[in-house]
């Protein structure tokens, strides 16, 4: 937990990608021209947000088996951090298709998809609260938790492929990566990939790690009282 | 008794609470009719993209005032009772089962109501059938475990709506467009992803509700 080396490489990561994506050659293709630096930005939001969900779901297995009051709250913490690498992911894409297709919002299942998704977590979180008793909580909302991932998956990745989509990677269409990415691209994109992804583990691990310390707190004021 | 037995007896069970005193089952027949009858008022004639969309809606709805009164209305102490006799996992596959027994027949007089007050504009029926059939077994499937969860928070009616939502929209954006393909009458052998797809987060739903269930009965 305390170790450091992966967060400074995480900001090395991010950092050295900012500049190389906003500086470094892109490949003039028509439609994208220089928006495809976004590819640096958006994309990397969804993986950040997917891996955190992972987390969060494997968290909540891992609470069913064991009860430890500590994986749920790692569980609730990875979800909010990735809400807000799905918000992100949304803006930056939504800013992009302004661009690319002339509307941030167009009718298209990707992107539905996407909004439902974040609507079935949002739900997780109403549903904690709607439950008083601390271990019915954790209980309750990792079954949800773990029944929603697949879900959400399916949202996301299977049903865009099956329909016709804008999106890229979806609906027939080729990913950014095989088609428009020249070799100078893709290292920039994968270090970005890993970056984002660093740093959406590490905005967890500081919620989660105030969360401790304000139960804590609590706890004390209840045995003081 | 083993599994299936254990499964034989409970949606036995069921049927019979339900048979002797025909509320349930009546109350949500009427309350699709009469979403019908609302519904034509409103639209007197829909072309077919609506006549589909208005049909899983009132579908949709109905599923859910069904199946979230699943698991509260037996009392608490009776579901100890059947815990102490039963597999847990026997449970909450009873209940799919009676679930997807319950809505086949809700949803098959919303069809014949539906189809005959709207003019039925389905070129393939045996198709459209097969994906009513579908729906409601999904339908079942999904809700019957999330309404195991919100009866647990107490709040019942908005929780379940607010969980169940989401879930369900993969599954209804197939059905709808499988349906679409028997209203338009495409040939058969388009639709066989979308029956892929339906069935596969079937076996998915049901195979994650098994696992899940016997953490969520034990309080």
């Amino acid at each position: 937990m305390r170790k450091t080396w992966w967060k400074i490489l995480a900001v090395i990561m991010v950092g050295s990608s900012v500049i190389a994506g906003l500086l470094g050659p892109v490949p003039e293709l028509p439609i994208l021209n220089e928006t495809i630096r976004n590819v640096y930005y958006h994309v990397p939001m969804w993986f950040a947000m997917i891996f955190l969900y992972l987390i969060s779901v494997v968290y909540s297995i891992k609470y069913l088996g064991s009860s430890d009051r500590k994986h749920d709250l790692i569980a609730v913490e990875a979800v909010n951090t990735g809400i807000l690498f799905c918000g992100l992911g949304l803006l930056t894409g939504m800013l992009w298709g302004y661009i690319t297709w002339g509307d941030p919002w167009p009718n298209d299942p990707k992107l539905n998809g996407s909004a439902i998704a974040t609507l079935m977590y949002l739900a997780y979180l109403v549903l904690r609260n709607a439950l008083e008793e601390e271990q019915k909580r954790a209980k309750i909302s990792a079954i949800y938790n773990i029944f929603a991932f697949p879900v959400m998956i399916v949202l996301i990745y299977i049903l865009p492929k099956l329909t016709d989509s804008l999106h890229p990677g979806s609906g027939g269409n080729s990913t950014i990566g095989s088609l428009d990415m020249d070799n100078y691209m893709r290292p920039v994109f994968y270090t970005a990939a890993i970056g984002w992804i660093l740093i959406g583990v590490w905005i967890g691990t500081m919620r989660y790690r105030i969360r401790l310390i304000e139960e804590q707190e609590d706890t004390f004021d209840n045995s003081a009282a | 008794m083993n599994f299936l037995e254990q499964v034989k007896v409970l949606v036995i069970k069921d049927i019979m609470l339900e048979w002797r005193s025909k509320a349930a089952i009546n109350s949500i027949l009427l309350y699709v009719v009469s979403t019908v009858f609302v519904c034509y008022q409103a639209f007197k004639s829909v072309d077919t993209l609506v006549w589909n969309a208005l049909f899983w809606i009132i579908l949709l709805f109905a599923s859910i005032t069904a199946i979230s009164r699943g698991f509260t209305q037996e009392t608490q102490h009776r579901y100890l009772y059947y815990y102490s006799l039963v597999n847990p996992k026997a449970l909450v596959f009873s209940k799919i089962v009676y679930n997807s027994v319950l809505m086949t027949l809700i949803s098959g007089t919303a069809f014949v109501v539906y189809g005959t007050i709207f003019k039925s504009p389905i070129e393939d029926l045996l198709l459209y059938f097969t994906a009513v059939l579908l729906g409601a077994i999904s339908f079942s499937s999904v809700f019957t475990m999330v309404s195991g969860i919100s009866a647990k928070t107490g709040s019942n009616s908005t929780i379940m709506a607010i969980l169940s939502f989401p879930v369900i929209i993969p599954l209804l954006i197939v059905l709808i467009k499988l349906s679409l393909h028997a209203i338009q009458g495409v040939e058969r052998a388009a639709s066989t992803s979308e029956l892929f797809v339906l069935i596969a987060i079937n076996v998915i739903t049901i195979a994650i509700s098994l696992l899940l269930f016997p953490y969520l009965w034990r309080d």
